[in-house]
């Protein structure tokens, strides 16, 4: 994990030995150090990308790792819409990335769900139309 | 109910939060960054006197100095929306509201996005990122790297990437655009570089220092800027080349470069592929003042001063009664006249509340000769006309009391 980490800086305190924390990125288990945001102790890992673009597939990562641009929308232990760049880490955290999504305007119109029931089959947790 | 509800822990926040506490103010510092310091938190360049500034060492001296005067600051705490009630404001936030007699915004400047075809890959960011990625994670953003936009932020990033050991290829203007005409422009740039002509002893600087602001001898600079780029530590810069396209499927694997005419066009035939694994763009920096409008405070865009932003006058109040601003978000400078114009707002916030006196109005002329002091001694300068951007907006802010009164 310290592939990516810069411990010892010419003008900056050297970072010494830092608690590490277990977390999972898409179900792999990583580990950061204390005061990682996910942004952070990922790419610290070697891993930039974060999400899909959710209409195209189009990989994502950080841009602006301040929270202003909302590139690196994460999930976090199953609630969608976390920034990457200013959530730290916490011990045994489930990150996933984002995924595509369904489209409404989805250019192949046979994939579509012709009726309530076919999209409830499709998209809801198991086809119950009221989840 | 707090006296004073503080958006933003950077210098400016935590400095207001500071002279606020000193006069025994009821006082909340919110951030959504998880710790401490904003932007001052990345900062780390060495002064003309040889000494660094490093942001974290600032920083910690500002957070030591508010907790032990039991200041509250609140992190990872998101502002969406503020309300204006009959006693002063409610702020609502990701962690509920906090309602307040007064409120400080001091949210800062943000990134201008340069876009350039191909710039959302990974691998891409802006270079402050890159900034806080380095020098507050400590994490290296890849292995080797190029700029897009020459300017103060940017080659003082840069200096600092190299600093971490980070490899730069070289620094290039990013591809123009409908609206980059400055950033992509050789001599809008040219004028630009003189104003960093102190942050490192190098010939880039010396070579930029002797073209001063004089239109003819620029043009002429721009002319004749050396085909190798003029260095900077180990890193070339370059104002007549242009990255045109970032290339890679799954992230950055390379970025295609272009020769440019002295007025910015593309020499057809003479792009080149460079191999990278990131790219760091540079566009400027703007006022962070969305929660400013908000509430409904009135704008003005001042060019010297980066874009809109609120009117203020110059002991930092705005038009809406109780409302305070500090710090980039009225105009961009640099953190150390930041954190004097928070010390100059707490004061005045203290003056409201405790219905103007003597004393009070006695430090508010002190702390406002300081903001001119330390603006007068700056070693980064943002914009050479800032004084006249701030009379300009001051004189807003008097001339519309006069048309309400």
């Amino acid at each position: 994990m310290n592939k990516n980490r810069i411990m010892d800086h010419p003008v900056l305190e050297s970072l010494g030995n830092p608690k590490k924390i277990t977390f999972t990125f898409d179900g792999k288990k990583y580990e950061g150090f204390e005061g990682d945001t996910i942004a952070s102790a990922l790419l610290a890992n070697g891993i930039r990308k974060l999400r899909v673009q959710e209409a195209t597939g189009n990989p994502r990562s950080i841009y602006c790792n301040i929270g202003h641009c909302f590139e690196c929308r994460v999930a976090v232990n199953g609630k969608q819409g976390y920034r990457a760049c200013v959530t730290l880490i916490e011990e045994n955290m489930a990150v996933d990335s984002g995924q595509v999504l369904p489209h409404p305007l989805h250019p192949d119109v046979e994939d579509l769900p012709k009726t309530y029931a076919d999209y409830a089959k499709n998209y809801k947790k198991g086809g119950n139309p009221n989840a | 109910m707090h006296d004073v509800v503080i958006i933003g822990a950077g210098p400016a926040g935590l400095s207001a939060a500071i002279s606020c506490r000193e006069l025994d103010l009821d006082v909340l510092v919110v951030d959504e960054f998880p710790k401490p310091g904003g932007r001052l938190l990345g900062q780390l360049h060495q002064e003309p006197s040889g000494e660094w500034w490093n942001g974290i060492l600032e920083t910690k001296k500002l957070v030591d100095r508010a907790a032990e005067l039991d200041t509250r600051i609140e992190c990872g705490v998101s502002v969406h929306h503020i309300e204006k009630t009959e006693t002063g404001f409610n702020t609502h936030t990701n962690q509920g509201i906090f309602p307040s007699e007064n409120l400080l915004i001091a949210t800062g400047a943000a990134e201008s996005p340069a876009p350039i075809p191909g710039w959302t890959l990974p691998g891409v960011m802006s270079i402050g990122a890159a900034q806080v990625m380095t020098n507050v994670h400590r994490v290296r953003v890849g292995n080797k790297g190029i700029v897009a936009g020459v300017n103060v932020l940017s080659a003082a990033i840069a200096i600092e990437l190299q600093l971490a050991g980070v490899e730069l290829h070289s620094m290039v203007l990013p591809a123009k655009n409908a609206v980059n005409k400055h950033h992509a422009n050789p001599k809008a740039v040219m004028e630009g570089l003189v104003r960093v002509a102190h942050l490192a002893p190098s010939p880039f600087i010396r070579f930029g220092s002797k073209f001063a602001n004089n239109p003819l001898v620029r043009d002429i600079a721009v002319k004749f800027f050396p085909k190798g780029g003029v260095k900077m530590g180990d890193m070339p810069i370059h104002v007549r080349k242009s990255m045109i396209q970032i290339n890679g499927t799954d992230k950055v694997e390379s970025v295609t470069l272009a020769n440019l005419t002295t007025d910015g066009e593309v020499i057809p035939g003479s792009e080149e592929i460079v191999e990278v694994d990131f790219v760091c763009i540079a566009g400027g920096l703007y006022p962070l003042a969305e929660l400013a409008a908000v509430i409904g405070c009135p704008f003005q865009y001042v060019e010297e001063l980066g874009g809109h932003v609120p009117v203020h006058n110059e002991q930092m109040e705005t038009p809406v009664d109780g409302l305070f601003v500090a710090g980039n978000i009225t105009g961009i400078e640099s953190s150390k006249v930041a954190k004097d114009q928070g010390t100059l707002a707490g004061i005045s916030i203290a003056n409201r509340k405790y219905g103007k006196n003597a004393d009070l109005e006695f430090s508010i002329i002190e702390a406002k000769k300081q903001v001119h002091r330390t603006r007068d001694n700056a070693s980064i300068q943002f914009h050479p006309g800032i004084r006249e951007g701030r009379q300009r907006i001051h004189q807003t802010y008097i001339a519309q009391e006069q048309a309400n009164n």
